[in-house]
C-alpha cells in the first residue's frame, strides 16, 4: 500500500536532513567524518591504553601506541601512594566525589527554582534579570579570578569545603537552557493547577521537576564537568591538603614547575588521568538523548 | 505621619503577596550569582583604577594602569596582545565553523550513526585541560622518547628530536591544534540539535524558489532558520576561547611560556596577580579582557542576533 502514500520528499529534491536510513548521498560524509573521528578519538584511545602499560612499555623506546602486556599496576600504586604532604589518593578521590554530588544537587536546586520564576512568575525585575543573566553567559570566570580571591578571602571562605561549592552554583548557561525548557511548558497547565488550589511549591515540585527532566539531565552534566575536572580552586583558595581534590593531584603528578619526577610519575599519571576522565565519558553517554533535546531549547534571540 | 507608614506596610504586604514568591524561588540562584559574578567583575572595575600590592589599602590613580598598559608594557604590546588576538581569531571563528560544519554533515546521517560519531566529537571538549595534559605530554614530549618526536625521526622528516613545547615557534600553533581538537562542545550540540528542527518542508519551499545547490541552501534556508542556535553557539565559542587561554601553560609548564610565545591576556593576569602582586595593574587587564569578550559578542550578535 505504501505506493500510495506521497513520498516525505517529494522527489523534486532530496534534502537528507534528519534521514531515516542509508541514502547513497551519505557516503561523502562518511568518507570526511570516520577518518576525522578516529584522529579525534587517538588521544582518548591513548589515555586508556597508557594507563595498563608496563613500566617497560611506558619508557620502550620507539615509544608504543597501543599496550602489548596490559596491567593494573599502575593502578594499585596510584591507591598505594600518598602525596608529598602525606594525604593518601584515595582521600582525594573521595573529596571530588563529595564535592561533586553535593554541586550538582545544589545546582539543580537553585537553577531549576529560579528558572521556574523567571519562566512562569509575573514580577517587576522579571525581564531585566534575565537580560543581566543572559549578559553572563559571555562571563569568563577566569578573567576575574583575582577580584574573586578577594571575595572569597573576606568571606572567610578560605580553606573550607564550600569554596569548591558555592562559587559553581552560579552558572548562567544552567539557569539559561533551563528557563529556556520551562518556557515550551504552556501556561494553562499551571493555571489549571492554581485553579485547583496547588501554590508555587506545589505547582514546581509536581508539575514543573517532572517536566523537565532533560533540562535538568543536562544542568547535572555541565556542573559535573565544571567541578569533577576543577582544579582551580583547589589551588588557590585551599591550603589544606586534605581538602583539596584528585584533578588537582594529577596537576600535581604532571606538572613540571612542581619539581613532580615527570619519569617516575607517569604510570600513576596515566592511570589517574584514565579515572578522571571515564566518569565523565559514562554519564554522557547516559544522558546524552536529554541533553540532545534540551540543546533544541538552546535558542539565543 | 503614622497613617503613611501603616500605607506603606501594607503596600509592602500587598508587594510580599504578589511577587514575594518569585523572588523567594530566585533567591538562592541570584545571591551566588551577585557574590561570585557581579561582585567580582565591580572589584575589577574598581581595582582597575588602583594601586593595590594586596597589603596596603589600594590607592586611587586613576586611568595609570590603563595608559601603563598601553603605552609602556612591551610585553604585552609585542606578544600578549598579537598572541590573544591570533588565538582567538583562529580558534574562536575556527573552532565555530567546524562545528557547524561537522553538524551540518551529521545532521544528514541517520540516527544511530550520527550519534555515535556526535558523540565521539564532543567527548574531547568534557575532559578538562587536567586530565588530558599527560597525553598532550607524552605526545608532544622533548626527547626521542616523545611519540611525535619519535615518529618523525623514524620516517626522516628530522634528524634529531624537536623540543615541541619550549620552542617558541612550535607552542602556539599546538596551542591551537590542541584547543580545536576540544572545540565541539555545548555550541556544537545545540547547532546539531537547530539543524535537525528545521522543517523539511523548507527545504522543498527553497527548492521551488530556485536554490539550486547546497551551499545555497545553507546561506538561505539552514543558517537563517537556525539563527538562536547559531547565536548561542557563537557565544559559547568566545567563552571557552578566551577561557582556554591557561593551555600554553599547562603544555610549556612555564608562566611565563617560552619567550611569551604561548603568552595570552589570561596568564598575564596571572603572570601580575599572582606572582608580582600588583592587583589594581592586574584587574585593569581584566577589564581589558572582558571588554574584548563583550566586542566579539556584540560582533556575533550583529550577524545572528534577531532582526527585528
Amino acid at each position: 500500500m505504501s505506493i500510495f502514500k506521497p513520498k516525505r520528499h517529494s522527489g523534486i529534491h532530496y534534502s537528507g536532513m534528519n534521514p531515516k536510513g542509508y541514502h547513497p548521498s551519505q557516503i561523502k560524509f562518511y568518507i570526511i567524518l570516520l577518518p576525522l573521528s578516529l584522529f579525534m578519538l587517538l588521544p582518548m584511545v591513548f589515555i586508556i591504553s597508557h594507563a595498563f602499560k608496563p613500566p617497560d612499555e611506558l619508557f620502550a623506546y620507539p615509544p608504543r601506541f597501543f599496550v602489548t602486556n596490559p596491567t593494573i599496576k599502575n593502578f594499585t600504586d596510584l591507591f598505594a601512594k600518598m602525596s608529598n604532604s602525606g594525604v593518601p589518593v584515595s582521600r582525594y578521590l573521595f573529596n571530588s566525589i563529595v564535592i561533586t554530588i553535593v554541586t550538582i544537587a545544589l545546582s539543580i536546586l537553585v537553577s531549576t527554582t529560579a528558572a521556574y520564576a523567571l519562566s512562569k512568575k509575573r514580577f517587576r525585575l522579571k525581564q531585566t534579570l534575565f537580560a543581566v543573566n543572559t549578559l553572563a553567559l559571555m562571563f569568563v570566570p577566569i578573567a576575574v579570578t583575582i577580584p574573586r580571591f578577594l571575595v572569597i578571602e573576606q568571606l572567610g571562605l578560605m580553606d573550607t569545603f564550600w569554596v569548591h561549592v558555592l562559587p559553581a552554583l552560579a552558572m548562567p548557561v544552567g539557569l539559561f537552557l533551563i528557563k529556556q525548557f520551562i518556557d515550551g511548558i504552556p501556561d494553562e497547565i499551571i493555571e489549571a493547577a492554581r485553579i485547583d488550589g496547588a501554590n508555587d511549591v506545589n505547582i514546581y515540585y509536581q508539575i514543573i521537576l517532572p517536566m523537565i527532566k532533560p533540562a535538568i539531565a543536562t544542568i547535572a552534566i555541565l556542573t559535573f564537568q565544571a567541578t569533577w575536572n576543577n582544579a582551580d580552586v583547589s589551588s588557590l583558595y585551599i591550603n589544606d591538603e586534605s581538602l583539596k581534590t584528585f584533578a588537582f593531584y594529577i596537576t600535581t603528578l604532571t606538572s613540571t614547575t612542581a619539581g613532580a619526577n615527570a619519569v617516575a610519575g607517569q604510570g600513576i599519571a596515566a592511570a589517574a588521568s584514565l579515572i578522571m576522565f571515564l566518569p565523565n565519558l559514562i554519564i554522557f553517554l547516559i544522558l546524552q538523548s536529554q541533553v540532545m533535546s534540551t540543546m533544541s531549547h538552546s535558542g539565543l534571540k | 505621619m503614622v497613617n503613611n507608614s501603616i500605607q506603606r506596610t501594607s503596600k509592602f504586604r500587598l508587594f510580599l503577596a504578589k511577587e514575594g514568591n518569585a523572588y523567594a524561588f530566585i533567591s538562592g540562584y541570584a545571591l551566588m550569582f551577585i557574590i561570585f559574578i557581579v561582585v567580582p567583575v565591580l572589584l575589577a572595575v574598581l581595582l582597575s583604577f588602583t594601586l593595590f600590592d594586596t597589603i596596603q589599602f589600594p590607592t586611587f590613580i586613576g586611568l595609570k594602569n590603563y595608559v601603563t598598559l598601553l603605552t609602556q608594557d612591551d610585553i604585552f604590546m609585542k606578544y600578549v596582545l598579537p598572541n590573544t588576538i591570533e588565538f582567538a581569531v583562529i580558534v574562536g571563528p575556527g573552532g565555530y565553523l567546524l562545528s557547524f560544519i561537522l553538524a551540518w554533515m551529521l545532521a544528514q546521517l541517520p540516527h544511530l550513526p550520527r550519534t555515535i560519531l556526535a558523540l565521539i566529537l564532543y567527548s574531547p571538549s568534557m575532559t578538562s585541560g587536567v586530565a588530558m595534559s599527560v597525553v598532550w605530554l607524552s605526545i608532544f614530549s622533548g626527547d626521542q622518547n616523545g611519540y611525535l618526536n619519535s615518529l618523525m625521526l623514524n620516517y626522516n622528516f628530522i634528524q634529531e628530536p624537536i623540543q615541541w613545547l619550549q620552542s617558541p615557534q612550535y607552542l602556539m600553533p599546538i596551542m591551537i591544534i590542541v584547543t580545536l581538537w576540544s572545540s565541539m562542545g555545548v555550541g556544537f550540540l545545540a547547532m546539531l540539535a537547530g539543524i535537525l528542527e528545521i522543517n523539511p518542508e523548507m527545504y522543498e519551499a527553497g527548492a521551488l524558489d530556485g536554490i539550486s545547490n547546497r551551499f545555497q541552501e545553507i546561506i538561505y534556508i539552514t543558517i537563517p532558520s537556525m539563527r538562536p542556535q547559531m547565536l548561542f553557539g557563537a557565544v559559547m565559542a568566545i567563552v571557552s576561547t578566551f577561557q582556554a587561554g591557561a593551555i600554553g601553560v599547562t603544555l610549556s609548564g612555564a608562566n611565563p611560556t617560552p619567550q611569551y610565545a604561548g603568552q595570552l591576556i589570561v596568564n598575564h593576569i596571572e603572570d601580575y596577580g599572582f606572582l608580582r602582586y600588583e592587583m589594581g595593574y592586574a584587574a585593569a587587564i581584566s577589564v581589558v579582557l572582558l571588554l574584548m569578550v563583550l566586542i566579539f559578542a556584540r560582533v556575533a550578535n550583529s550577524l545572528f542576533g534577531s532582526r527585528e
